[in-house]
């Protein structure tokens, strides 16, 4: 029992993304409104891009941001700056999401002025009349 | 531009058409058409170029911004990407003539939107089969995605309901595939694909590696609708604007088999994949049930473009399930299969998209007598039909042919069993419909409206793509052995 | 001797291939349409003509169309057993073109244009089946001539029509995809090849139960051949234009069928494999009872075309008999029937459909005394019926007796009552139509306006009827070709 809870605390950012990520997997799949599956679909994204960030991390690490003739000039020790490059992918990573979302608004938008609702039984019900 | 980087312009040049359409198209809608199909021509060209190079020369590498690999981003050309390149130009050049018509019709002074996104989604492709970073494919892939979210939207009915859902699940996939290269970055500390397939067999991590590819894999299955993955495609693909469909049907699935192959291939080495035998096995066994209900749910459908949609995620288990044979057979089917199917899903789009220009619907019941009435566009319809059933010397008979060798030998007899069966109901799907257009209005009870059994066939500008790619059918799968031998065998592993 | 590389095989299918484009260019033309049709037809009796010489003298020719499968090129070649089949399915296309331009007009049939284009494909397909140097060749033009003849057994586009298209897709589609692919496939991946080779092609690489498998898959899958119980296709595909029966539900589409289960026997799976195997049994039951359940159910037809349908059944599973004997004499006896059978057959079609022009009667209860009215078309009728029979001095003699002969040679009993009492059956359902048509007088006057069918129609089953009369006398040629396609 002890190890779990060990293994558990050990590795708690693991924890928090899929505690996330079930949550934004529950609202895209059991929720009948079409908003909250869209925001359980931003939770969801989040989730992963926290769970990037939080790979970059090292106990102790800097930030970084590195004079270039002092790195040219004397090895940096890597161990202590956090790894820059998740944070990198994970912008791009945010763009894209923010794309989705934005799409995924505009096509809201438009079921709205269609049917007037965004409840998806709703909507259902309406196309069968 | 000089021969190294042409397949960078391959991809610049469609971008650029993109940008200026949406600038030059708003003003005046003369500029559209030139521009599509000038920089797809371009892109045609160009593609061909680099496909006799690579044959001639091997792989081509590029580094983009000149970041050497594995920090930069890199291009990769291999025979594969190559005959991809190809196959994506031609067939986005062939559906632009057909799609150029019946947006015209269907959204009148929203050209120059449908083009801009229908040129960029061309280019995410063109960059999904280039690229050899592993991020850089989920990038595109997004990008792929996002703009065939716009275009389905577009469509008519409930097609932003679907265009919605798509998006859900495209980016439950895509958030899939993100996590699998997560773990994959944590394990390897890269994102070049050539340094994970190098590092990855030297770790002896057999959990997390599994637990990376099986993110990875099932990312891309709901990507390409893999049964049964695969409740999303029918209403995206029935309910997009015709113009649309004609490209995204074709296309969209088979680069995400491409992609699915250039994983297993170049990023893991297939040992690691195929390391249980279990797993391969539950693959085939769910490739072999995708084809079946696939099959068995297209005989359900009342109108032909719906039909074909359930035949796309059938055709979807024909190449996941020829991968996961894991022999050279298998393989190669798959690989074969995509360039087939791209070409038979063209052809009978493209008759969708001239029926529907003619007579706006494609319901069942409204073909009845269309042989009389389109017999030029039916008969590429007879041919396509006859490609999917799988009769020599069309194109999809070769492919088939190789999958089922491949079943053959890899002793996955429910493979074989599963494409044989969905060759026949293919005949009976398709010849359900000749039937329907060669017969017409029979008088033994059916009390429909007789239609106007006058000619009216296609606009040239629909029906010449469509009678060039009844061509290609037969052209391609008289050429399969040059094919095999000369692209699809260099990219089999060694030891496969 | 070694092969010749020649373009010529393949000029013989695409003259006709291509020659579907000028008959649908024509289609307001009907005379020009038709002189295209006689023109194509002559040219490429004249191709497979010239090929003869050089075969009969032991050599082939050979063409690669295209690489596709390893060890499995798309390829032709010309030997003497295709050239038995490309030279009976070339002459006959040209008189039944003859015959289907007096048909088709006295009847004023709709949508001809679509009917001779159609046939042109089939003809091709035909005679590519004939030239196929491989399985997979043969199989190619197997599924072509399924699907051009698909328009032509529909022609009249009704209720029916639409059913017995059904049909005919179901069984003959169904049994090549359903059965022979996978036996294709099954053989290639033993064997690594699927070339057409004298003696097989699987000597000791199959087991006995494989073979056996293969044995059955590939006789039930090649269903043109009609085996019961894939047979119920033809007596269905019978609602087509008489010509289309008369040509391929007589002669091409039925013997392609037989053909490509005679290169199986022959070339794949080759006899001395099946001996040792024990499978010739196997394919003379299966053949012994198709010929009497056919016969007997030809017995109870009342149509006269259905009762032809069901003869053609019967006398199919005779030739797949012979070969299935695998003795030299035996499958001597099934080759000759394959050419013997097509003259005759077509003969008794061409009949049917002149009776039909000339007095619009399909049943053979109508038919009574109309032989009186229309003596050459009996008489004709007659002729072909005693080549089916197998009556000297007729074609047909020469190759039941030969089958009789692989049969005592054989001491197989079975074999030799099957033979005999089929035979009596034939005359059984035969018989009575000559009789009727001469010796019953008709029962009404409505008879007096009938006469003789066109000349178009006349000419070529007289011609028809000739030629299985010369067969018996002068059936060197055949013979020849048929001992050099069995190796002997």
């Amino acid at each position: 029992m002890e190890a779990i809870i060990g293994e558990v605390v050990a590795k708690y950012n693991y924890w928090i993304y899929v505690v996330l990520m079930m949550i934004g997997f529950y609202a895209m799949i059991g929720k009948r409104n079409l908003v909250k599956k869209l925001i359980g679909m931003n939770i969801f994204q989040t989730s992963i891009i926290l769970f990037f960030v939080s790979t970059g991390v090292k106990k102790g690490g800097g930030i970084p941001i590195v004079d270039k003739y002092k790195a040219l000039a004397s090895n940096i020790d890597a161990a202590t700056i956090v790894n820059p490059l998740p944070h990198v992918l994970m912008l791009t990573a945010i763009v894209v999401g923010v794309s989705v979302t934005g799409v995924a608004l505009a096509v809201l938008q438009r079921i709205y002025r269609e049917y007037g609702t965004l409840e998806e039984d709703e909507i259902l019900e309406k196309l069968q009349r | 531009m000089n021969a190294t980087n042409l397949h960078l312009f391959v991809l610049v040049v469609p971008l650029l058409a993109a940008l200026a359409i949406n600038l030059l198209g708003r003003r005046s809608r003369q500029w559209i058409a030139p521009l599509v199909l000038g920089s797809l021509a371009f892109s045609v060209f160009g593609s061909v170029i680099i496909m006799a190079r690579v044959v001639e020369y091997g792989t081509l590498r590029y580094t983009v911004g000149n970041w050497q690999p594995p920090y930069g981003i890199e291009l990769v050309v291999d025979p594969l990407s190559a005959l991809m390149m190809v196959l994506i130009a031609v067939v986005a050049l062939l559906a632009s003539f057909s799609s150029l018509k019946s947006v015209e019709q269907e959204l009148p002074g929203r050209e120059h939107f449908f083009f801009t996104l229908y040129m960029i989604l061309i280019v995410g492709l063109f960059g999904l089969v280039l690229t050899g970073d592993a991020f850089n494919l989920y990038v595109l892939l997004e990008i792929t995605s996002i703009t065939t979210y716009g275009l389905i939207a577009m469509g008519k009915g409930r097609a932003a309901l679907s265009s919605f859902n798509y998006i859900i699940m495209g980016s439950i996939a895509a958030c899939f595939y993100l996590l699998g290269i997560g773990y994959i970055y944590i394990l390897t500390g890269t994102l070049n694909m050539a340094d994970i397939a190098r590092i990855l067999p030297t770790l002896n991590a057999p959990v997390a590696t599994a637990t990376a590819i099986a993110f990875v894999l099932v990312g891309l299955w709901i990507k390409m609708a893999f049964f049964p993955l695969h409740s999303w495609l029918p209403n995206a693909y029935s309910q997009a604007p015709t113009g649309a469909g004609t490209l995204i049907a074709p296309l969209m699935t088979k680069v995400t088999v491409y992609l699915m192959v250039r994983v297993i291939i170049t990023m893991y080495t297939p040992a690691l994949v195929f390391t249980h035998e279990w797993i391969a096995r539950g693959v085939v066994w769910a490739a072999s049930l995708a084809i079946i209900c696939g099959s068995v749910l297209a005989l359900g459908q009342k109108d032909l473009r719906r039909m074909l949609t359930y035949i796309i995620i059938a055709e979807v288990g024909y190449m996941v399930g020829g991968i996961f044979l894991a022999n050279a057979n298998g393989l190669t089917g798959s690989i074969l299969h995509i360039v087939n199917d791209a070409f038979m899903t063209l052809c009978l789009f493209l008759v969708v998209a001239a029926i529907i220009y003619r007579q706006g619907s494609v319901s069942l019941v409204s073909l009845r007598g269309i042989f009389r009435r389109m017999p030029i566009t039916m008969a590429a319809f007879t041919l396509g039909a006859f490609a999917m059933i799988g009769v020599p010397p069309t194109c999809g008979f070769f492919s088939k042919w190789y999958l089922i060798l491949g079943g053959i030998d890899g002793g996955h007899w429910e493979f074989v069993v599963a494409l044989i069966v969905s060759s026949l109901i293919n005949a009976v799907l398709f010849f359900r419909i000749i039937e329907l257009g060669y017969f017409g209005s029979l008088p033994d009870g059916d009390n429909q409206e007789h239609a106007i059994d006058e000619r009216r066939e296609a606009p040239w500008w629909m029906l010449s793509p469509l009678v060039l790619t009844a061509v290609i059918l037969i052209v391609v799968g008289l050429s399969t052995g040059p094919l095999v031998n000369n692209v699809i065998r260099l990219m089999i592993p060694v030891g496969f | 001797m070694t092969p010749i590389v020649s373009i010529w095989p393949l000029a013989a299918i695409l003259v006709s291939l291509l020659g579907a484009l000028p008959i649908i260019l024509s289609d307001r033309h009907p005379n020009l349409r038709e002189s295209w049709t006689i023109l194509i037809a002559l040219v490429k009796l004249m191709i497979v003509a010239s090929l003869l010489p050089w075969v009969l003298e032991g050599g082939s020719y050979v063409f690669t169309i295209a690489q596709v499968v390893p060890g499995v090129p798309i390829e032709l070649r010309v030997d003497a057993l295709g050239m038995i089949f490309a030279l009976v399915a070339s002459c006959l296309w040209l008189f039944t073109s003859i015959y289907s331009i007096g048909y088709m007009r006295a009847l004023d049939e709709h949508a001809q244009t679509r009917y001779f284009a159609s046939f042109a494909v089939a003809i091709s397909a035909t005679i590519g089946i004939a030239f196929a140097g491989n399985l997979l060749t043969l199989y190619l033009f197997y599924e072509v001539l399924s699907l051009s003849t698909y328009p032509l057994v529909t022609h009249k586009q009704n209720a029916e029509a639409r059913t017995s298209g059904r049909k005919y897709l179901t069984y003959i589609l169904g049994t090549s995809i359903g059965l022979v692919l996978p036996a294709m496939l099954i053989t290639y991946s033993i064997a690594g090849t699927l070339d057409f080779t004298t003696g097989g092609i699987l000597a000791g690489k199959a087991s006995p139960e494989i073979l056996a498998l293969l044995v059955v898959l590939f006789l039930f899958g090649f269903a043109k051949a009609g085996l019961m119980p894939f047979h119920g296709w033809l007596p269905a595909a019978m609602v087509a234009p008489t010509p289309v029966s008369s040509f391929l539900h007589g002669v091409a589409v039925v013997k392609a069928g037989v053909f490509a289960i005679f290169r199986v026997i022959f070339h794949i799976l080759g006899p001395e494999t099946l001996q040792s195997a024990d499978l010739g049994s196997l394919i003379t039951y299966i053949a012994s009872v198709t010929i009497l359940v056919a016969s007997l159910i030809a017995l109870t037809q009342d149509s006269m075309k259905r009762r032809l349908a069901y003869s053609t059944i019967g006398q199919l599973a005779y030739m797949v008999l012979g070969a299935g004997m695998l003795s030299a004499i035996g499958m001597l006896g099934g080759i000759m029937h394959l050419a013997m059978h097509a003259f005759g057959k077509i003969t008794l079609f061409f009949c049917a459909g002149a009776i039909y022009v000339a007095s619009k009667k399909k049943n053979i209860s109508q038919m009574d005394g109309l032989g009186r009215r229309m003596p050459i078309t009996y008489l004709a009728f007659f002729i072909g019926s005693l080549s089916i029979i197998g009556m000297p001095p007729l074609g047909g003699f020469i190759s039941k007796w030969n089958l009789l002969l692989g049969a005592v040679e054989g001491d197989q009993l079975v074999l030799i009552v099957v033979l005999l009492v089929s035979s009596l059956l034939n005359a059984a359902y035969f018989f009575p139509i000559v009789y009727r048509g001469f010796f019953v007088p008709a029962t009404d006057g409505e008879e007096e306006g009938i006469k003789e069918a066109p000349l178009f129609c006349l000419i070529p089953l007289s011609v028809t009827a000739l030629v299985s009369l010369a067969l018996f006398f002068f059936p060197d040629t055949l013979l020849r070709l048929a001992r050099m396609a069995l190796g002997s």
